[in-house]
């Protein structure tokens, strides 16, 4: 009988894994056409059109991205830069606050919660920000326009109050009681228990400064300040600025209209997300269990 | 002595104040200054005189804001595409994370959810040029496919009309990964017990997964479902001002509040109507919020936000 039910065909098994495989490929292949366009020679593309399948291989793409390497090396090390910076910055931020806010013996932790709470509520919009930023604090082309508007998060605070305030708290009255200091007890036995959190939190703001262009469209103008996704926007939306970006000098025209330019932008697409889609299935529990955790109540 | 009290209390709490304050006054700059810069709104800006300094028109920006014809536009878009999202999200995550349940097999499930989770950690400039691979009009694969079928091919970027099917369609391929995990965490809370003896009474897999785990996931659907409608009026301006690549003839159905905030700004320098769409939102999402939250506490005060 056990044997019997072994060889069943299960048809709503194969019914769901079916359903699945499908709908996987609706996921691949977006990622899968750009990384054929980069791929595939100019001159089939511009015939043929795109196409998933690049036949022949063409690497003239990347080996034009890598003869002039100024440009996306120059906005590889803003990104990074400004993400490594952000991402740790916001991690200081977020988690001495948090900390702070979760010790029960800490007499403002209500009024101070009530006063970041609002802020998730209720803002004043995108023109006084702007006007501040731009008029009173000058962040234009500079990092500090790139990292301050991204920097921090309210919503990050109380993830992590949340976290600090489940640590049992005879850890912080024994340590009192051996005579250590506050700052003592944060740094060297807070901090150390709470890498699972201060990982996913700094994971998620890495990734938020990675992929964000918003603060380069208003406040970067300067071409060596452009980040990543910010260089890639500009090129989609203006395929001059690829030939632009490309040859700093100006080259005779012939050069220039032999540029390979569809599969260049794509070939920058790849080389944009490729470290992140690399890195990503390693990280992944990470992210899920951060985004996933919504504790925000008081 | 109240006064002594309040320094004794202040020591005490002084490191902890401490740690506190960088993230207090970075919240207070960048936060609530701009909060009172929305007084913008109520004058006439002059880049030199500040917001301080311009002057007081009083409601003159709101009674422009209010006859522009684009305005019913943006709300419409806005509320529209927004509502579409939330109902699709909610059908087709709910309907993978059930499926999702069904399997067995740890390996399988693991690949499934990386495969859909990945586009939630794509920006949306990256999503824009997979768009774009599909829908250039000269190149683009979707018109080799039409040309295929023999239908006429569609110049997408200066066509308005499909653009009501492409927003959902994007905003769904890069959402439903996130949201089917945690339709799925909820399914994986259920007792197990529920399951034995459904199955030991006889349940079928279709009839296990509509009277059983489905019913489980009512509350986080409904919490989920009205969170979302409180920030209705909150547009992605990454999917609508990236997709589109900013193509003017496109803006009767891309237009949304926060691309029509975007663009009275930068581009057409008017910075009072632009300053009074961004307070309008910001006061009727407060509304929005703090109703829906209110609603939330009657059903049940455990899943209220505050």
């Amino acid at each position: 009988m056990l044997k019997a039910r072994a060889v069943r065909f299960d048809w709503a098994k194969i019914g769901i894994h079916t359903f699945f495989i499908l709908l996987s490929l609706v996921f691949i292949v977006p990622l899968w056409a750009i990384a054929a366009i980069s791929l595939s020679s100019e001159t089939k593309l511009v015939k043929a059109g795109y196409s998933l399948i690049p036949r022949p291989l063409d690497f003239t793409a990347y080996q034009y991205i890598l003869k002039n390497p100024l440009v996306i090396l120059d906005s590889y090390r803003v990104t990074a830069v400004m993400s490594f910076a952000g991402a740790l910055l916001s991690l200081l931020l977020i988690a001495t606050c948090a900390y702070a806010l979760a010790r029960k013996d800490f007499a403002y932790r209500k009024a101070i919660t009530y006063f970041l709470f609002f802020t998730m509520l209720f803002n004043g919009g995108l023109v006084p920000y702007y006007i501040l930023m731009t008029k009173y604090f000058h962040v234009q082309n500079t990092y500090a326009g790139l990292i301050l508007p991204v920097l921090g998060g309210v919503f990050y605070v109380f993830l992590m109050r949340t976290f600090f305030s489940q640590l049992p708290e005879s850890i912080v009255e024994s340590a009192i009681i051996d005579g250590a200091g506050e700052a003592r007890i944060f740094f060297s036995i807070i901090i150390p228990l709470s890498k699972p959190v201060l990982a996913t939190v700094g994971l998620i703001k890495l990734l938020t400064y990675w992929n964000s262009w918003f603060q380069a469209l208003l406040f970067i103008s300067d071409k060596e300040k452009y980040p990543l996704q910010y260089l890639l926007q500009v090129m989609l939306q203006n395929i001059e600025e690829i030939t632009k970006q490309m040859n700093y000098m100006p080259t005779d025209y012939e050069a220039l209209s032999a540029m390979p330019t569809e599969s260049v932008r794509m070939a920058m697409a790849v080389l944009a997300v490729g470290p992140m889609l690399f890195v990503f299935p390693f990280f992944q529990s990470y992210f899920a269990k951060g985004l996933t955790v919504g504790a925000v109540k008081e | 002595m109240e006064f002594g009290r309040m320094g004794i209390r202040f020591r005490k709490n002084r490191f902890m104040l401490g740690l506190a304050m960088p993230m207090i006054l970075f919240v207070l700059v960048f936060s609530y200054v701009p909060m009172f810069g929305a007084i913008v709104a109520f004058k006439r800006y002059k880049f030199n005189e500040g917001i301080l300094g311009s002057e007081w028109i009083g409601m003159t920006n709101f009674k422009f804001l209010f006859q522009t014809p684009d305005l019913w536009r943006i709300v419409r878009n806005t509320l529209g595409y927004n509502a579409l999202f939330i109902a699709l999200d909610l059908v087709f995550s709910v309907l993978v994370a059930l499926l999702l349940f069904e399997l067995t097999s740890r390996k399988w499930l693991k690949l499934y959810q990386t495969v859909m989770f990945f586009p939630y950690f794509l920006s949306w400039v990256v999503v824009a040029y997979m768009v774009y691979a599909f829908l250039n009009p000269r190149s683009g694969m979707l018109n080799q496919l039409f040309e295929w079928f023999g239908w006429p091919s569609i110049n997408w970027y200066t066509e308005p009309g499909p653009w009501t099917a492409i927003f959902p369609i994007a905003n769904l391929w890069k959402q439903i990964g996130f949201s089917a995990i945690i339709y799925y965490a909820g399914l994986v809370g259920i007792d197990q017990s529920y399951f034995e003896a459904a199955r030991i009474d006889g349940a079928g897999r279709w009839r296990i997964m509509t009277k059983i785990s489905l019913p489980f996931l009512y509350p986080v659907i409904s919490i989920l479902t009205i969170l979302a409608v409180g920030h209705i009026f909150e547009a992605d301006f990454g999917l609508f001002y990236q997709l589109p690549m900013n193509s003017p003839v496109l803006l009767p159905t891309t237009d949304v509040i926060d691309t029509f905030i975007y663009r009275t700004l930068t581009q057409m320098g008017n910075i009072g109507v632009s300053a009074a769409v961004g307070l309008v939102k910001s006061v009727v999402g407060l509304a929005m919020v703090v109703a829906v939250n209110l609603l939330v506490r009657r059903m049940n005060p455990d899943n209220a936000l505050f």
